[in-house]
């Protein structure tokens, strides 16, 4: 951060090297950098945060895609009883990647994608501390993406497939009850995807920790922010748990170790422990930048700062820690014994508090605001009142009985896509309407986007509002059928209409983005200014969209939502008028001297040999060892590459600096590669 | 203007100047200990595992104290002890600006801990001679998953130790980078320190 600023202010004084002389030879002379910011090249060796960020964005929702697809096969083949659409083995494929794709290759990188592009801006840094290990973790996660995904086709059509759920039981898992290779794409697949996630963590925390702009104290942090930054913490603990079971898993499948064995005398609670303890704060993995972009909009929307903002960052950090201490409340049917589960049913009904702080909180703050219902504010409302009845129903498991009860019912499955549907999705979702203009520079169509949201809102509860009177029917989870005499149909059915209702939302959010973009460019490419929504935070006080060195100038900060405190002040008699004009404030982006790094082909390459060592470890060892030799090699490109390439500097300004990326990461690359 | 200037570069002949950060830790640096936080859970998860799994294998089972040569091992351990102090001493050598004093210091290091891994390929010959292999048992899945997971930090180490070398054998590796030197230290005694937990949960407890 700092360098770029000294670059603006005196630019002479960076001829200096501060670091020795970086390595800028070129051996082979195939050691140069990419250049250029226009074309397909831009994309696959950018390393700009922003356009990861979209990237990421993009992926999640080709993803979300492919998972809703599965999703409605799923709703069509319940939809009447004996149903016969897909078979009960394709049926177990479906629901299992249905549930893989939407928590892995969906909720995870849509909220990867705003970490990405906010998290720099709103702390006012020019972007995150490793942008080329950035960029690598953009590329492994879609390879690990592609792998599972390909999991569906390669071999024939759901031949291959994972089918033993997303938490993946063993001994259910093992060889001999799942003897295709359908597990260990799961194996092979979540752990890239681990990697990436992992990387990712490791970075943003230090991007946060370290490149806070000047007066950007942590408690001046917006809380999408803080809560962003409690998720990187939770992934960073988080996945190396679930690696450590998906390699036993590995070990077990492809090289005959005995982790799961039951025959060798294992003991299958060990996954159950290693799986949930990764498991649980999964979830808040999840919800958390939902909560966090919740967080954003409703001040913005009530022209009211965050009620409570000490307390909003409080409960995010005690959910975080809490997050660990309820693991077993997955586990309440498995046996762990009567003090477990007791211990675990008082934790989970304290992690409650938290989460009901954060929504007295939001409801205080929309208290007494003046209120704009925009599309990103009814998303948020949305989040708001279906979290809460998710929440609700999760606090009834904590009751061990009742869930004893409810264990493996539809009455799980309702609680949990009323969390990750209605607070997750739909918090997601609001999130894209509110930083579309900043991202792509123009609004999208606020009246499909009302519509769009009114018919998801309504196809959600349509379809799993029922669902949990069919789990205290008994309708029990994961069954690919079920009987006409057992009372299922009605309700199943209208969960099926559900279903085909919120993909006819989808549809509506997805023409809204089409029909928005064409308007747009039909208008000549309109500029939509720096802040359409009168918003609070440091990204909205650049231009839209945010230019590639994301500020002209470094920003001192001087207390919580500093772009409303510069746009308004107060008068003698302590009434809020504006003192100055967005666009008066904002920086319009017209400073190209500040230092950008170059992009890299490392990444891409690096991530390419990730997913050849996969298809190796599923198939063919030898493929393992043409990975490893694309792997290593990428390392070596990656430490070789000159920090900056003198050929290159003319689009990035003319100083070389070696800041940032080049020579710098190279060793932790090496222990994380 | 003039004397701004020759204060800017004043403190550019400060060997940490560039680490302007908010912490004021570098990047590299906070990037390794925060990965070193995430390594903690790995290497928990795997002896949580061993710890799991260790009694449960068959009475006449090949078991822990079927292979175990716990002086052997013990002697291999105070090894990679040793290769903790000469890394401090690589360290403190570069920061005073001896670079041959470096050199030799992080050979000795990273033959120090070659001669652990040796030891462990070693070690594991033996055992897998005496019947205890990979698939044998919970026991061999279990010890072997572990162990060789430490090795394989322990090998990581020694490559990044000897990267080092090279690059100050061929003279990119001055006083300014003494940092590097210092994070790759770091990784170096987590991976002691991880040995120190795993010898006596694995070896020393009573079996």
């Amino acid at each position: 951060m700092t360098v770029a600023d000294r670059t603006i202010t005196a630019p002479e004084e960076t001829l200096a090297l501060p670091a020795g002389p970086a390595i800028a030879r070129r051996p082979l002379g195939v050691f140069s950098r990419p250049q250029g910011s226009e074309g397909w090249q831009s994309w696959l060796f950018t390393v700009d945060h922003k356009r990861i960020g979209i990237m990421y964005g993009a992926a999640a929702l080709f993803f979300f895609l492919v998972g809703g697809a599965e999703a409605l096969f799923i709703r069509l083949q319940l939809a009447v009883p004996n149903g016969s659409v897909i078979g009960a083995g394709t049926y177990n494929g479906v629901f299992t990647m249905h549930g893989v794709t939407m928590i892995f290759l969906v909720a995870m990188p849509m909220a990867a994608a705003f970490a990405n592009y906010l998290l720099p801006l709103q702390i006012g840094a020019r972007d995150v501390a490793f942008p080329r290990l950035n960029a690598f973790s953009f590329w492994c996660f879609l390879a690990g993406g592609l792998l599972l995904t390909s999991s569906m086709l390669i071999g024939g059509w759901f031949q291959n497939v994972p089918d033993g759920g997303w938490f993946n039981y063993a001994p259910n898992s093992g060889l001999l009850f799942s003897p295709h290779k359908g597990i260990d794409f799961y194996a092979v697949g979540l752990q890239i995807t681990g990697i990436a996630s992992l990387v990712s963590s490791i970075n943003l925390i230090v991007t946060v920790l370290n490149m806070r702009t000047r007066g950007m104290s942590l408690f001046r942090m917006p809380v999408l922010t803080w809560m962003l930054l409690i998720t990187q913490f939770l992934l960073l603990f988080a996945i190396p748990v679930i690696t450590v079971a998906l390699f036993l898993l590995m070990f077990d499948r492809l090289w005959d170790a005995n982790f799961f064995n039951v025959a060798a005398g294992a003991d299958p609670l060990l996954w159950q422990h290693l799986f949930w303890i990764f498991g649980h704060p999964e979830v808040y993995i999840l919800v958390l930048p939902a909560f966090g972009i919740v967080s954003e909009i409703i001040p913005t929307f009530s022209r009211k700062p965050i009620f409570g903002y000490n307390f909003m960052v409080a409960s995010g950090i005690a959910i975080g820690f809490m997050g660990w201490g309820v693991w077993a409340h997955h586990m309440f049917t498995s046996g762990v014994g009567p003090l477990a589960v007791a211990a675990f049913s008082v934790s989970t009904m304290f992690i409650a508090v938290p989460t009901g702080v954060k929504v007295l909180n939001w409801l205080a703050t929309m208290y007494g605001g003046r209120l704009r219902f925009t599309t990103p504010m009814l998303y948020a409302v949305g989040v708001v009142s279906m979290f809460t009845i998710g929440g609700l129903s999760g606090v009834t498991h904590s009751i061990a009985p009742s869930d004893t009860q409810q264990t493996d019912t539809y009455y799980v499955v309702a609680h949990f896509h009323y969390v990750i549907f209605g607070g997750i999705i739909l918090g997601l979702f609001g999130g894209l309407h509110f930083w579309w203009p900043k991202i792509f520079g123009y609004m999208l169509d606020e009246g499909w986007g009302k519509a769009a949201f009114w018919v998801i809102l309504i196809g959600f509860n349509l379809t799993f509002g029922p669902m949990h009177i069919l789990g205290l029917q008994g309708m029990s989870r994961r069954i690919a059928t079920y009987r006409a005499d057992e009372g299922f149909a009605f309700w199943n059915m209208v969960a099926t209409v559900g279903a085909f209702v919120i993909a006819a939302g989808v549809a509506m959010l997805l023409w809204n983005i089409y029909k928005s973009t064409r308007d747009w460019k039909r208008a000549g490419r309109p500029d939509v200014g720096p802040d359409p929504w009168d918003a609070r935070s440091l990204e909205w006080m650049t231009a839209s969209p945010a230019p590639e060195h994301n500020f002209d100038r470094e920003i001192e900060v001087e207390g919580q939502d500093e772009f409303w405190h510069r746009k308004y002040g107060r008068d003698e008699s302590g009434r809020v008028v504006r003192a100055a004009t967005a666009s008066e404030i904002a920086h319009d982006g017209s400073n190209t001297k500040v230092h950008l790094p170059s992009p890299s082909y490392w990444p891409i390459v690096l991530s390419g040999g990730i997913l050849l060592v996969g298809y190796g470890l599923i198939y063919n060892l030898w493929l393992v060892a043409a990975g490893m030799v694309l792997l290593v090699g990428a390392m070596y490109g990656w430490i070789l590459e000159p920090a900056d390439d003198p050929e290159a500097a003319g689009h990035h300004g003319e100083h070389e600096d070696g800041r940032d990326d080049g020579g710098r990461d190279d060793e932790e690359a090496v222990t994380v590669g | 203007m003039a004397d701004t200037m020759a204060a800017e570069a004043a403190t550019h002949s400060a060997p940490r100047e560039e680490h302007r950060t908010s912490t004021g830790i570098s990047n590299e640096k906070l990037a390794m200990w925060v990965f070193l936080g995430s390594e903690c859970l790995l290497f928990g998860g795997l002896i949580s595992t061993y710890m799991f799994n260790k009694g449960r294998i068959g009475p006449g089972d090949i078991g822990p104290a079927d292979v175990f040569d716990i002086p052997f091992t013990s002697v291999s351990s105070f090894v990679l002890l040793m290769s903790s102090l000469t890394m401090v001493f690589a360290v403190s050598s570069i920061v005073r600006g001896d670079l041959r004093g470096n050199r030799i210091w992080l050979a000795t290091t990273a033959a120090l801990g070659a001669t652990f891994v040796a030891g462990q390929v070693y070690e594991f010959t033996a055992f897998y001679s005496e019947g205890l292999g990979f698939t044998t048992n919970l026991f061999g899945s279990s010890f072997y998953a572990l162990t060789g997971f430490h090795g394989a930090h322990v090998t990581i180490g020694i490559i990044m130790l000897m990267s080092l070398f090279v690059m100050s054998l061929r003279g990119n590796l001055g006083p300014e980078r003494a940092e590097k030197v210092e994070i790759i230290g770091l990784y170096w005694h987590f991976v002691d320190i991880v040995w120190i937990v795993i010898f006596t949960i694995v070896y020393l407890f009573p079996q």
